[in-house]
């Protein structure tokens, strides 16, 4: 069944769109990540403008990462004070991200940016992963315990000052950081339309030392208030959210995560980033591909403005 | 003022030496003013029925009657860009501007339009998409460039593979000598706005005759609001959006609570 889509103003398939945003929720929910990573450049491959793939993913990726969110509320799994201090760089990164889509798509190269952007971050943070959870893999095969704090391991931002201690993560260290980090997700999310899950979740564990209990569900806030913000303030400078399109995906999503959950705790923690990796970097290389391969059609058109009523 | 009394003088000139010159009279009729796109729309197809009204019969059968349907959506700016590569990537580099282009752009004739009248006549005329003037901006100038400029060609292009842009030298059938029929196509990604129909009639070389009617491509119902909401209120469209978000992931976890 074909389906108009008012803001992308192309005609989909709401059946296929459901279906990708199933298999994504799927991903999501196995991974606890949002998938925006995965379904904005799906959404480009069958058509939809980059820059209102990008725009309504943010949308979508908001109501997974809530549903998400109140799950580990209940489970007590949420550092609040680590969120808000994330959340303080996050809205500023996003407002700076937008600023930069907006000025990159006046200058027609827009569509260059997120390529580019998603060929560095996604190749980088895949093979990393990869050969972390190999290593991991490879140690627990030998019997050794999988230790992800490594203790005693202090560097040089540690030393920084503005110290808090964050009594749910047990850990006490410089806001700095934790602004720094907050403000990347904010930005790049807003740029690629990605929540930043799945960059977020290592960045806590490796520069901040949270633990793995209160990690997913703290970066589950910080996704869920940058991307819904940055629905807002894409709908208003850019004017290109697809509420239509955003609300298809993520009916499809939250119940593709249900199944997705289920799935993912059958498998153990390195084996699953292993195969996030593997699927993280496959979709960088596939955006290297066709960053480097000679196009179809050297030529394409950007519509300024029309004189619609 | 002389060359003015002389152009009306060897007009008068002429009508008087071919009587049947101004003789013929287009009466066209659209099927639909007033296209809808609903959330179903599919594209559209109208049709233009026209007789063409000529005061002394005996002289039809003389007559080589042509026509051309020129439908012209509303009109936009559009960048045109060409990739090259750079440093191994492929990047928008050249890019043109065209002012004032047609978003829709329909040719449709009863013969392909080179054989209807000459060049000179079809380019004044500005029958057919290469007669069409598409202009450009050029530094701080506004000109249109020749017809097989790469930018021009490739905008023409890429306009026509969805079907905005389209000839067709099939899309007028003659049901008489004097009763013709058009179907005009309108793709799912038919532009909203106000369109034009301009039907010219040729007999035997030159345009005798020519008819303009407009018709309207609106999106109604749920996609008109959503679109202008977008549009006109991007801060509370935006905000409206991500509180549906909010609901949307909300009732998710309420449905689906496991413990």
């Amino acid at each position: 069944m074909q389906i108009y889509l008012p803001i992308a103003d192309i005609p989909v398939n709401i059946f296929l769109v459901l279906a990708m945003g199933l298999a994504v929720g799927f991903i999501s929910g196995m991974f606890g990540i949002g998938g925006g990573f995965l379904m904005t450049p799906l959404l480009i491959f069958i058509g939809i403008a980059p820059a209102v793939a990008v725009a309504s993913v943010s949308t979508h990726i908001a109501a997974s990462s809530l549903s998400g969110a109140i799950s580990y509320w209940r489970r007590r799994a949420i550092d609040v004070p680590l969120a808000v201090m994330l959340l303080a760089g996050g809205i500023l990164g996003t407002a700076g991200g937008v600023w930069l889509f907006t000025l990159l798509r006046s200058l027609d190269q827009l569509d260059l940016m997120i390529g580019l952007s998603y060929v560095t971050l996604l190749t980088a943070v895949g093979g990393l992963m990869i050969a972390e959870s190999v290593r991991a893999i490879i140690r627990s095969h030998q019997g050794k315990p999988v230790d992800l704090r490594r203790p005693g391991s202090h560097a040089w931002f540690h030393g920084l000052p503005f110290k808090v201690r964050f009594k749910r993560s047990r850990i006490y260290v410089s806001a700095i950081p934790v602004w720094t980090i907050g403000f990347i997700i904010g930005f790049v999310g807003a740029i690629m339309g990605i929540g930043g899950g799945f960059l977020l979740v290592p960045m806590l564990i490796y520069f901040l030392r949270v633990p793995t209990a209160t990690v997913i569900g703290t970066s589950m806030v910080l996704t869920l208030v940058t991307m819904a913000s940055a629905t807002v303030m894409h709908a208003a400078t850019n004017h290109l959210v697809d509420a239509l399109l955003a609300l298809i995906l993520m009916v499809g999503g939250v119940i593709g995560a249900q199944f997705g959950a289920r799935a993912g705790q059958k498998m153990s923690g390195e084996r699953l980033r292993l195969l996030l990796g593997v699927l993280v970097l496959a979709v960088g290389l596939r955006f290297a591909i066709q960053l480097i391969v000679t196009p179809d059609d050297l030529y394409s058109i950007r519509i300024i403005e029309t004189a619609a009523p | 003022m002389t060359r003015c009394a002389l152009t009306v003088l060897v007009l008068i000139a002429g009508l008087a030496g071919t009587p049947a010159m101004a003789a013929e009279q287009l009466i066209t009729s659209l099927s639909n003013h007033r296209v809808r796109v609903t959330s179903s729309f599919i594209g559209a197809e109208l049709v233009l029925f026209g007789a063409i009204d000529e005061e002394r019969p005996e002289l039809i059968a003389r007559r080589g009657y042509d026509i051309v349907v020129t439908v012209r959506g509303p009109p936009m700016a559009a960048r045109t860009r060409r990739k090259e590569r750079v440093l191994g990537i492929w990047v928008n580099t050249e890019s043109r501007l065209f002012v004032n282009a047609p978003a829709y752009l329909a040719v449709l004739s009863n013969k392909p339009v080179e054989q209807i009248a000459s060049a000179d006549v079809l380019r004044r005329e500005q029958v057919g998409i290469d007669n069409y003037l598409l202009p450009q901006q050029i530094g701080p100038d506004i000109g249109d460039v020749v017809r097989d400029d790469p930018f021009r060609a490739a905008f023409v292009r890429l306009r026509s593979e969805p079907g905005l842009y389209r000839e067709d030298t099939a899309g007028v059938t003659f049901l008489s000598p004097t009763l013709f029929r058009a179907s005009i196509p309108l793709p799912a990604e038919v532009p909203i706005g106000n369109y034009s129909v301009d039907v010219k009639l040729f007999a035997n070389g030159q345009q005798v005759a020519r008819n303009n009617s407009a018709l309207e491509v609106v999106k109604v119902g749920f996609e008109q609001f959503v679109a202008n909401a977008a549009q006109r209120h991007g801060i509370w469209y935006g905000l409206a959006t991500a509180a549906m978000a909010l609901l949307t992931g909300w009732f998710a976890s309420v449905v689906f609570r496991r413990d």
